[in-house]
Formats: C-alpha cells, structure tokens, sequence
C-alpha cells in the first residue's frame, strides 16, 4: 500500500500530502497507545505476581489476616494460597455451563429451524436483550430468586444462577451462528434417509457444528470465570474450599475484591490476578485456536 | 392427508418449550426488579428518581437515584469520549491502513485480549498504577473521582468499540475506494470522503453499543470513583455510580434501602436496555 | 388429460394430481405420471419449471417446510405413500443431491451405512461389512477406497464422493433413486463415470433423475419428462421425444430455443 500512496500521490498540493502523512502517523500513534494498557497491565501483574505463585499457592486455602500480617511485618513471603478461590470458580462455573449450555444449545437449534417466522425473532431479541444486562443487575436477580427462596442465604447455586444467566444469549447466538454455517444439504441428505430429525441434530448436525460450539463455550465461560460483581451479591465468599452449592462459595474475583481491602492481604492481589488472567487466556486462545482448525 | 410422524412433533415441542426458558428469564427478571422496587417507589414516589439524597440513617432514611444516574451517565459519557479518538484511529488502523496485514492480526488481538481483562483487574491496576500518576498530575482527592474511573472506563470500552468499526469500514466496498482514488485523492481524502460516510451508521451503531458496556461496569468504576452518594460537581470530584453503590451498599441492605437499591438496579437495567436497543435498531437498519 | 403423456402399465410408482404450492404460488401444477420399473426417467425443463419441485415432491421433503403445500397421491407398488410416516417412506427410496455432501464427521465406511446408523438400526459387524462392500461395488468405488475405508469422505474426488453419495442410497436396497442434478458439479470425466453407474444400476432400481443437460438426457434415459412453468408439457419414450417432440413447446426447448 505504501508505494501506490506514494505513487497516486506524485504531483499532488503539499499540504494535502502533508495531511494524509499526518493522519496516518496520528491513527498509528493513536493505536499505539490504545494496545499500550494491556501490554502495562501484563506486565505489572507479571513482574509483581509471578513471585507468590508455586504450587502452594494453588493447593492451600487464604491465610488469615493475623497470619498475613505477621508474614508481612517480618519481611516473608505470605503464606497460604487461593485454593478456595479455585474451587470456589471451578464450582460455579461448571454448574453455569451444565445449566446454560444444553438450553443455550437447544434455544440456538429453535432459532435456525425457525427462520424469519415471528416468534422466533422474539426470542433472539430477548437473547440479545439479555446479554446486554449488566452483570450486576444478574447478581441482583439470583439474589432475589435464589439467596432469598431457595438456600435462604448466600450460596454457590446462586452464583451459578448468575452466571448461567450471563452465558445463555452467548450460547444461543453460537450455536445459531454455527448451524446456520452448516451446508442444508446435509441435513437433507440425512433426512432423506428416513431419520427422524432429532437424530438428525444429534448425529449429524451437532457432530459438524461441535467446533462452533465448542468455540461458543469457551468464550462464555473465559468471560464469566472473572466475573466479580455478580458473586458479590450471590456467593460472597469463604475461607474454605467448599463444593457444597448452598453454602457461600470463594471465587478467584472475589478473593482479588477480599484481599484488596485487607491492608494486610493486599500483596496477593498481583499473584491472584496473574492467576486469573491466565486462566482467561488459556480460554480465550483454546478457542480461537479451535476456531481456526475448523476447515 | 399427509401424515407427519410423532417423532418430529416431539421434537418440535421440546424445542420450543426450551426456547422459552429464557423468555421467562427476561420476563421474571423484570417482575422481580419491579416488584422489589415497588416499595422504595411507593415511598418516594416518581420523585425517587430525581432525589439527591442517600441517607440511610435509621430513622429519617430517605433515598434518591439522582446521584447515581448521574455518576453513571457521566462517567459513562465521558469515557466514551476518551474512548472515541483512539477506538476510531483503531479501526482504522485495522479496516483500512494495515487491513489484512500480519500486524493488523497482532493489533487485532491484543485489542481482544484487552476485551478479556477482568473488570476487576482494570480497578486494581487503575487504583496501583494509574491513580499514582494522575495523582502526580495534580489531581485532588487521592486520584480519586469521575475523571479517573471515566478513563480505566475508556480503556475497557474501546474494544467494543473498534471491533464493530472496523468489520464495516473493512466491508466499504473497494470500487468505491478505488473510484475516489482514480481521481487522484490522497488516503486521507478517501477515508474522509468515501470510507466513513459509507460506514457512519455502522460505527455510530458500535459506539452506542460501547456506551451500554460503560453504562453496566461495576469492579473498576467501584475502586476508582470515590464512592461518595452526591451529584458529582465537577470533573474530579468522587462519586458512584448506580453500579457502583449497588456493589458498595449491599451487604447488610434490608427493608427499605434493599428496595431502593433494587429500584436503581431498575433503572440501570431500563437505561442500558434502551441504550442497546437503540444499537440493534441502528445496525438491523443497516441490513 | 393431455395425450402428450406416455401411459405407462404396471408403473412401479405413480403420481396423480401431483400440485406443489410455494404459498399461493403453485411450482408443480396436476401432474399425473407413472414411472417403468427398472428404468431411466430423465426430468427436464428450463430453469424455475418445477423440476426439482416435482422430484422431491416423490419422498415428500417439502413437508421439512411449512410455507409448502402439496396436494395428490403418489402410489407406490400399489400403496400410497402420502398416507405413510414419511420416514418410512424415506427409506423406500434413495435420494442423491447436486452437490456431494457425504457427512464429513464419519468415515467413508460410516457413510455408506449411515442410513442404519442414523436410524439406531444395530447390524452385525458382518453384516455392516456386507452391505458396505456391496454398495461400494455397486458404484465401482470398492477398489478404489478399500483400503481406506476407515478415513473421512471428504478427502475423495468430486466424483468419487458423489460415488459414496449413490453408495449411501443404495445401502437401504430402496425400490426408487431419485438424483437431482447429481452430475452438474462435476467434470466431464466423473461425470461419465457416474451415467454409466446409473445404466447399470437400472438392472435392479428405477432411476429418475432430474438434469438440466439435454445431451445427458438423450444418454442415458429410457424416457424423458418435460415441464414448463409447473405443468408436465410432455412424457415420452426418450428417443421418441428427442427425434419426434410432439409440443411446440418441448421442440423449442430441444432445439434451445429457452434453456
């Protein structure tokens, strides 16, 4: 591109060439500067967290905040860990994604089969309606219908409820996306063969469509894991690891939210957060790279 | 006359009964919040909206919205602002300059990787990092105020911007370019002259939508803002937002105060659904 | 009744008072036709007359669609099927499609058997191996994937998937093989190849296929229907209708007056 510029740009008025060098240099600088956030903030959470994480970190639950501070008064390293934390996501998280993804996936299947017809234009509203609520007013919600009438009290199911909540338009609108890719004439073939059409969607066109999907899961479940503000209002946190789903449930977020207003456990949050962005990472690269494996 | 098989029906049925669940999502979270709200708004009434005060003292409670939606519009208004100049350049970089190039994959990326940053990690790199330095800047209250959440606000909302931009400045269709180009205008005139007001709807559309994003962030707007319950008076004084209380204000919240702060949650989740409703509209308009 | 179509005797399958309807508008009009066992019918016209309608009319896929309607009767070997489940109906004929779509999750062998697979109908190994070689000889494919039956289709030929395709239909032994246009995203090689598999495999099928490609008619077909605008114009011995058509119409679209 840069020698048919200079090309077309022969013989032109200097200032008008001296605009177009101009905008291009600000739109390069401007850019610049847009990615330069996440490359500081990968590096601050490298370069301060890097040194908690070890194999304890991972594998014990959170000190106590005498324990931290004494750690903190006599130069040490903070013992203990964010296993709860841990638990706590992968509990919730996977009771999202068991309530989320088989109604997101069928909801996506009603859609395609029911192109342009009315009812189901609605539906895809309310999807799109839905996913644009703020995770908060989500947490609100579970509260509501959860921690007030069904455990009668903080719990891990109403976390889950939340975050279920945020994954379901995701799943609906991949699965959607994905089956619409799917040549008709595949179905048809098989539909030719006399199969009765849910076997159809089993065998033959969620078989062909898994990368899509599975594309789908990933990145709803790499935006929920670091999630904060829903679980504040729904699993609120613990000290133990807890797999029990009507009790309060830790999370990595909420830790991060716990030890960054203790003074005395503030030194985690870089380690915790570390934790966390590779965790979203891993996700978030699982499925681009299945994305692009998809031909 | 013809037959249709049992099978099928059956299928047809569950379908549409699981499609449903989240019609009575959407419409069950609307009757809780309204009715949640309902006794904050029958104390106050229509006024609750307008109120400026957040007194929970017990005795003489009175609480108001006003602060908030104002802490929320403007913050959310001003990051968009930040956000504008450098999710365009962005998009532009990545739909038009350096489309299809190796480094326009990288950008692309690493302007995704920034969509993937947890709010909360923004909040405690604004507070660490950030803060410190516009402290040095002069800023008053500690760093702390609208104009510091406003601008981790901007940094978290560019993404959503520039990737609506950019795949429709990308689809600008080349022979219109290339007619521009032919008669001799430079890069810049084609962007000005040719590229954006083909794209303008669909970039307008994208910046809306941004907006909605703004409007809902609670974690990095909560460690920033200040957390006090006033109408903000000018760009660095602290505030909240109505995220922003809701999250602060929570924990022993009951009886009346828990009411309104569901009625803030009503109103939150009404303002960003116009927000991104107003989007769709603009983008289905499109075609 | 328009004298202009064959009556046939003892049809294997016979269609009266066949209308399919897009909404208001009717893409195949009355037709009443009866095909030969054992041969080549060959449906032609000009685009948008109603040919691939009228095929897939015969295992009843428009009923996939709410916004068509078909109304007539469509007997086969003396019953009619329109009073059928269309599953069994389904499996009583074969149906190949223009594009070669074997289902890219399985493996070539799975896809010949797919039709039981998909159906949970549990064979035997030994049975399973038995219905895939003889389908894959039936189509002169055996020797060329034999060796590789267990990879994806989707690593054959245009022609050779389109092979597996036929296969596929074959391996529920239907009385009926309907194909639209199953050689028009082919080269002219495979495209051979698979008109003489079809010759051969009228032995032991009724073959109707539905081709935009007149010289392919007069190849292969035993007899030719012709349809204009949703209406069968005309219905003839092959070899009759190309030297001697009796309407104006089908003359002018023989000598490519329309196409």
């Amino acid at each position: 591109m840069q020698n048919t510029d200079t090309h077309r740009n022969k013989g032109l008025p200097r200032t008008r060439l001296l605009k177009d060098k101009a905008a291009r240099w600000l739109v390069i600088a401007f850019s610049v500067l847009t990615i330069s956030p996440i490359i500081l903030i990968i590096y601050k959470l490298i370069v301060k967290g890097i040194g908690q994480i070890s194999f304890d970190f991972v594998t014990q639950t959170t000190p106590d905040t005498f324990e931290a501070m004494t750690a903190v008064a006599s130069g040490e390293r903070i013992p203990g860990g964010i296993a709860n934390g841990i638990a706590g996501t992968v509990l919730m998280v996977v009771l999202a994604s068991v309530i989320a993804i088989p109604i997101g996936i069928i909801t996506g299947i009603y859609l395609y089969e029911n192109q342009g017809k009315k009812r189901a234009d609605f539906v895809r509203n309310i999807s799109d309606i839905l996913q644009g609520v703020p995770s908060i007013v989500l947490g609100l919600i579970a509260y509501l219908w959860v921690v007030k009438h069904i455990t009668q009290g903080f719990s891990a199911l109403a976390g889950s409820a939340a975050l279920a909540i945020m994954m379901l338009p995701m799943m609906v609108r991949s699965t959607e996306e994905t089956f619409k890719m799917i040549p008709v004439s595949l179905k048809e073939a098989a539909l030719a063969l006399g199969v009765p059409y849910y076997r159809v969607i089993l065998q033959v066109m969620i078989p062909t469509g898994f990368s899509g999907i599975m594309t789908g899961i990933l990145l709803a479940v790499s935006r929920v894991i670091g999630e904060t503000a829903p679980l504040m209002l729904t699993a609120l946190g613990s000290t133990l690891v807890n797999w029990d789903v009507t009790r309060p449930t830790s999370a990595i977020p909420l830790l991060i939210w716990e030890f960054y207003n203790d003074p005395n456990m503030v030194g985690l949050i870089w380690s915790s957060s570390l934790l966390l962005m590779g965790l979203v990472l891993i996700f978030n690269l699982l499925s681009k790279w299945i994305a692009s494996n998809r031909t | 006359m013809f037959k249709k098989i049992n099978s099928d029906k059956v299928t047809k049925i569950v379908l549409v009964s699981v499609a449903s669940v989240i019609i009575l999502v959407a419409g069950g979270m609307v009757f809780s919040l309204v009715g949640g709200a309902i006794p904050a708004f029958q104390k106050f009434g229509i006024g609750f909206i307008f109120s400026g005060t957040w007194d929970p003292t017990a005795g003489r409670e009175s609480y108001g919205a006003m602060p908030f939606i104002a802490g929320t519009v403007i913050t959310s208004v001003l990051a968009l602002l930040i956000a504008l100049p450098l999710s365009f350049s962005t998009s532009l970089f990545l739909g038009e300059y350096y489309r299809n190039k190796p480094v326009a994959k990288i950008l692309g990326t690493m302007v995704d990787l920034l969509a993937g940053i947890p709010s909360i990690v923004y909040g405690l790199w604004g507070f660490y990092v950030l803060r410190p330095v516009l402290v040095d800047m002069g800023l008053p209250n500690q760093g702390f105020g609208v104009f510091t959440a406003s601008l981790i606000l901007a940094i978290m909302i560019i993404p959503y911007a520039t990737s609506l931009s950019n795949e429709i400045i990308a689809m600008v269709p080349s022979d219109l370019k290339e007619a521009a180009y032919s008669l001799g205008a430079t890069r810049l005139e084609v962007i000005t002259n040719v590229t954006l007001p083909a794209a303008r709807s669909g970039i307008f559309a994208g910046y809306i939508l941004a907006f909605g994003r703004a409007l809902g962030e609670t974690m990095a707007v909560t460690m920033l803002i200040g957390n006090s319950n006033l109408i903000p008076k000018g760009l660095f004084s602290t505030g909240n937002s109505m995220a922003s209380l809701i999250a602060n204000q929570f924990g022993e919240a009951e009886g009346l105060k828990l009411s309104s702060l569901i009625a803030i949650g009503l109103i939150l989740f009404v303002l960003t659904g116009i927000i991104n409703g107003i989007g769709k509209m603009i983008i289905k308009r499109m075609g | 009744m328009n004298e202009n179509i064959l009556q046939i005797t003892d049809p294997v399958l016979s269609l009266h008072d066949l209308t399919v309807a897009y909404d208001t508008n009717k893409a195949v009009k009355n037709v009443s036709v009866g095909f030969r066992k054992n041969s080549v019918t060959a449906i032609m016209g000009p685009s948008g007359c109603g040919k691939s309608t009228l095929l897939r009319a015969i295992n009843r896929m428009h009923e996939l669609y709410e916004n068509i309607t078909t109304t007539g009767q469509i007997i086969l070997n003396g019953t009619d099927i329109t009073q059928m489940p269309t599953i069994q109906v389904r499996r009583r004929m074969g149906m190949v499609f223009q594009r070669p779509n074997p289902f890219p999750t399985m493996s070539i062998y799975d896809n010949v058997i797919a039709g039981y697979k998909l159906n949970g109908i549990r064979l035997k190994k030994g049975e399973k191996d038995d219905i895939v070689e003889k389908s894959l000889t039936d189509v002169t494919l055996w020797d060329e994937v034999k060796d590789s039956l267990f990879k994806r289709g989707t690593f054959l030929s245009g022609g050779q998937q389109q092979r597996l395709c036929i296969a596929r239909a074959l391996a529920f032994s239907p009385e009926i093989i309907l194909l639209d246009e199953p050689t028009s995203a082919l080269d002219p090689i495979a495209t051979s190849k698979i008109e003489d598999l079809l010759v051969h495999l009228k032995e032991n099928y009724t073959i109707i296929l539905v081709t935009h490609n007149m010289a392919q008619a007069a190849r292969i077909s035993d007899y030719s229907l012709f349809m204009y605008l949703g209406d069968l114009v005309e219905y003839d011995k092959t070899k009759k209708m190309f030297t001697n058509p009796r309407d104006r119409r089908t003359e002018e679209y023989l000598t490519g007056k329309f196409g």
